[in-house]
């Protein structure tokens, strides 16, 4: 096996605490859209992925009530069982801030194989709470979800560290 | 002697610690829903911090529909014109003849001197969006405890039954459709006069009959309508028509599917009514002599 050589770590400015509660109130809004048809499988559980976002890359910003807080939030918006997305977010936080150093260091592409299995998980664990309840297996398009998260990933990057980047400094040629 | 150093800077229990912390909290929450049904005043609460965003979400298909409903052509209007016309000369009819069935109706009900049928109230809501759950068929409507909601009040549109209220926000309500999985309406037959229950699959397009006997009469095309006696949806409210009936004679009822009549999915404006409750008291149970073990049921 070839070591590759690092990525080289971008310099960025601080994040502002106002743009992260900004990102998770447009993820609220996104999971709340009428989604229809096959997009209502396709789309992604947007709050669990930006919250697993700012768990990477800022771990120190965003704890473990804000998860536990979205997680009721969602509960009540989809009228599922209260808690259950509470603990699938918890357990996203906890995964995303244990494995913030190693994924961090890592370029996109290979981000994205760690995303995956964390978001399928956390899909998981709300399969497994409502298979306790009584609820059936709605079929493996389920997982259709969490794929898709980990495929907006890339560009979800990019998105966000867009307000990071410094200005290009108007005096350099 | 073992010194632990001193913390340079204060970071709280660790991240597992957390951990578990939040995950037995969660776990509480959930006991405490799925098995007792408390938490409604928490329900209620948090619904109150969500519900700006619930409206703002459903702002661009509201405004889509609007936009999209500005620029309809002449031509469709004048179509839809010409039919509106059509159908309101057939309905003009049928409401006459109606009302010469009703007055009679009423006379032979006065002869009969049964309690007379009230025209239940009515409240119009929207759908404000389909939850995500995949779990189950449910919709909000933008109608809740301000607009008087309880639940339990059926919901119908302009063709027939759509679900039933479970659970009311301050200022939304939660419906479950008849194609949720947990749902059951009882119906009748309206060409046989058979009554059955009707169950939600989960499907949107599929309901099924449940315990139907083998010989029972029940053919394609057959329209079931509420049978009343459940004490929630009034009588007579079309829900579904039959559409595929199979006799496997190994097994001991018939497969009977059928198609919810009513958009389930695709109505924005929808009826909330009025929970019939002219039942009289369920009959208070003779305690059996013999102590028989409980059984647990499925």
């Amino acid at each position: 096996m070839s070591i590759r050589p690092m990525t080289p770590q971008e310099l960025l400015l601080p994040v502002k605490p106002a743009f992260i509660l900004f990102t998770l109130v447009a993820a609220l809004l996104a999971n709340l859209l009428p989604w229809s048809g096959w997009f209502r499988w396709l789309a992604p559980d947007f709050v669990a992925l930006i919250v697993l976002y700012w768990c990477i890359h800022e771990p120190r910003k965003i704890g473990f009530i804000a998860a536990w807080g979205l997680g009721l939030l969602m509960d009540i918006a989809e009228g599922s069982l209260f808690g259950q997305h509470a603990l699938a977010y918890v357990i996203l936080a906890y995964a995303g801030m244990t494995l913030h150093r190693r994924v961090q260091r890592f370029s996109l592409a290979p981000q994205v194989l760690h995303v995956i299995p964390i978001l399928l998980f956390t899909d998981l664990i709300v399969l497994l709470v409502r298979a306790l309840a009584g609820a059936e297996f709605p079929g493996y398009a389920y997982f259709l979800g969490g794929l898709t998260g980990a495929a907006l990933w890339p560009p979800l990057t990019h998105l966000l560290k867009l307000p990071q980047r410094p200005r290009p400094d108007p005096d350099r040629v | 002697m073992e010194h632990t150093p001193p913390p340079l800077f204060r970071t709280g229990p660790t991240p597992l610690a957390r951990l578990m912390i939040f995950t037995l909290l969660s776990i509480v929450l959930l006991i405490a829903d799925a098995r007792f049904g408390y938490l409604t005043v928490l329900r209620q609460v948090t619904a109150v911090i969500i519900y700006p965003l619930q409206r703002l979400a459903a702002t661009p298909a509201a405004v889509g529909e609007r936009i999209s409903g500005f620029f309809v052509s002449y031509n469709a209007l004048k179509l839809d014109n010409e039919r509106l016309t059509e159908k309101n000369l057939a309905l003009a009819r049928e409401a006459q003849q109606a009302r010469a069935l009703h007055a009679e109706n009423e006379h032979l009900r006065g002869l009969l001197s049964a309690r007379e049928r009230v025209a239940a109230p009515a409240k119009t809501a929207e759908i404000l969006y389909a939850a995500r759950d995949p779990f189950s068929r449910k919709v909000m409507i933008d109608q809740g405890l301000q607009g008087g909601l309880a639940p339990g009040q059926p919901v119908i549109d302009h063709i027939g039954v759509i679900g039933q209220i479970t659970r009311v926000y301050p200022w939304l309500s939660e419906v479950t459709l008849i194609t949720d999985k947990g749902h059951l309406v009882p119906v009748i037959n309206l060409r046989t006069g058979l009554r059955a229950v009707l169950a939600g699959t989960g499907n949107d397009s599929r309901l099924e009959l449940r315990f139907i006997p083998l010989a029972a009469d029940f053919q394609n095309g057959d329209q079931l309508v509420t049978s009343g006696i459940d004490g929630i949806y009034p009588p007579g409210l079309p829900v579904a028509e039959v559409t595929h009936v199979e006799r496997n004679t190994a097994y001991l009822f018939a497969n009977i599917i059928c198609r919810p009549l009513a958009g389930v999915n695709t109505h924005a404006q929808v009826l909330v009514l009025e929970p019939v409750k002219s039942l009289p008291e369920r009959p208070e149970e003779v305690p059996e002599k013999t102590p028989r073990s409980k059984r647990k049921k499925s």
